[in-house]
């Protein structure tokens, strides 16, 4: 046979194969409706975990490009030969990027501007109790330890304050959430890969007869396997569409009344629905498909033994 | 055409089906394959559609060693033997015509080509009126006939009838007889394993006899047992 015959085979071949994974799908679709749900379940929860995760992320990054600075407080009325020799020392560590005094009183402007409508509660003070300060910027805070431990060391300096505890933490919670969601999803994947390979075992069954027919006229295994493969994919697929429409729109819905309701601060951190929307949409199809091919091959496996 | 040297078969679970055949079936026989319940007829077609395996001696099919293949190339032996049972399997869902053209379907034949067999086929074992009805709306021999034409609609050398007959009445077994005899006059070489006594007696075809799973009796225009039948 030449190569264009033995390609149209194949293709008649595929074209009935499809078309058998439809049909097949729709005469089991009750059993079916048990895959999709069961399937769209996991795919849903998925998406929460991913959303939470996404928006951890998003909280993790803002915070280590918000708190990129350290605050280094100075005992008060210090000589500038002890000023220059603090920012000197500081400045020879890699890193640095910037470094900035402040003076109490800017320190106390600051603060009134923090503190807007309660600032009033600041014109009472007599003297500024607040202390001169060198606020240095750096690369990576998670990079700043030894520069801090370097500069509490100097003659003049009080106390040194920056943010890597917080972010530590938050990283550490981050890691948490990233791994009890993959683990929640996968046993849920597992639990479906078996939910779905049930469904797929009694259509095995009820076309058992078909089948052994099929193999004594001479069909494939791929032949034979093929529309099962199709109609698991297929029921994977209705499942992920299903929980596609729910996770977006729920979360939209939840994100816009947020905003609405002027939980800005909160919202600042979620994550768009509209950017993840086609991350999602493809997560969750190959996911799908895939619960759904995997359920079909591993019912096919014990049951389809030529 | 087919050619079994030596075959033993011995099931996992130590019992012995068949010991030391030799059979040579040539292009365009008829042979009959008689024996009791048990004796290891059924054992040799397993062996011939590649069901079973071989435990020792060689198989040939149309000049092939088949002794042992891959799994994925026993389909492509099995579009060469076509096969009828006791119990027609048809499937039920589907009409006459469907029942036979998904065998060509199945092979990846073109559309254009099914078309035009499949009435050809119908019309050779005289069923092209019941195209449109289903299994369970024709009769035994009916539903045998749709068997068998599905067994032959991609042409296979060889044909392999399991007791064809065994679910028929007398009268509708020599319809079945006549339609297979047609096939084997245009050329198929026909394999078949029966019971039936007057049947075997009446054609006059070689025999093929197997008792406790050795081969008791080969012979040409044979009967079904050595007794002279005495009509």
């Amino acid at each position: 046979m030449n190569r264009r015959v033995v390609i149209a085979l194949k293709f008649r071949l595929f074209k009935n194969i499809i078309k058998q994974g439809f049909q097949s799908m729709w005469r089991n679709r009750g059993m079916g409706l048990a895959s999709v749900t069961s399937i769209s379940a996991v795919l849903m929860i998925l998406g929460v975990v991913l959303i939470i995760i996404l928006s951890i992320n998003n909280v993790v990054l803002d915070t280590k490009l918000k708190f990129d600075e350290i605050e280094v407080f100075l005992e008060d009325d210090l000589g500038s030969g002890a000023l220059d020799a603090i920012e000197a020392e500081v400045m020879e560590y890699p890193g640095v990027l910037s470094i900035m005094f402040r003076s109490k009183e800017q320190a106390l402007e600051i603060m009134k501007e923090e503190w807007a409508e309660e600032a009033y509660l600041l014109e009472g003070l007599e003297e500024n109790p607040l202390p001169d300060s060198y606020i240095i910027k750096v690369n990576d805070i998670e990079l700043a330890e030894n520069l801090v431990n370097a500069v509490k060391t100097l003659d003049g300096v009080e106390e040194v304050k920056y943010y890597k505890d917080v972010i530590d933490k938050l990283l550490v919670f981050a890691g948490y959430i990233r791994v009890g969601g993959i683990a929640i999803i996968g046993i849920l994947v597992f639990v479906s890969v078996f939910i779905i390979s049930n469904t797929i075992k009694i259509t095995v069954i009820s076309r058992r007869r078909e089948i052994n027919i099929m193999k004594y006229v001479g069909a494939t295994n791929d032949y034979i396997r093929g529309p099962f493969i199709i109609e698991g994919v297929l029921f994977g697929l209705l499942g992920a569409l299903l929980s596609i429409a729910v996770v977006y729109f729920g979360y939209e819905y939840l994100y816009e009344s947020m905003n609405e309701k002027l939980y800005n601060l909160f919202t600042f951190y979620l994550v768009d629905p509209k950017m993840i929307f086609a991350d999602i949409a493809i997560i969750f199809g190959t996911i799908g498909s895939g619960i759904g091919a995997l359920g079909s091959l591993l019912s096919l496996k014990r049951y389809l033994n030529v | 055409m087919i050619k079994f040297v030596n075959i033993s078969k011995e099931y996992k679970n130590g019992v012995t089906a068949l010991y030391d055949i030799n059979i040579e079936i040539n292009k365009g026989e008829f042979v009959f394959l008689v024996g009791s319940s048990g004796a290891g007829k059924s054992t040799l077609i397993k062996i011939l559609l590649k069901e079973e395996g071989i435990s020792r001696g060689r198989l040939y099919l149309n000049g092939m060693d088949i002794t042992r293949v891959p799994n994925r190339r026993i389909p492509y032996i099995r579009r060469q033997v076509g096969v009828v049972f006791q119990d027609f399997r048809l499937l039920p869902n589907k009409t006459v015509y469907e029942n036979v053209a998904f065998a060509m379907e199945i092979v990846g034949a073109r559309p254009r080509d099914i078309r035009r067999r499949v009435p050809l086929i119908l019309s050779m074992v005289d069923l092209s009126k019941k195209a449109n009805s289903f299994p369970d709306q024709l009769s035994g021999g009916e539903q045998q006939r749709v068997s068998i034409a599905r067994a032959i609609i991609n042409n296979p050398p060889v044909l392999i009838a399991d007791e064809p007959t065994g679910n028929l009445d007398p009268e509708t077994a020599w319809e079945i007889m006549r339609v297979l005899t047609d096939i084997n006059n245009r050329g198929t070489t026909v394999v078949m394993a029966t019971h039936a006594r007057d049947i075997v007696n009446l054609m006059k075809k070689r025999v093929v006899a197997l008792e406790d799973g050795r081969l008791i009796r080969d012979e040409q225009k044979g009967g079904y047992s050595v007794e002279i039948p005495t009509i």
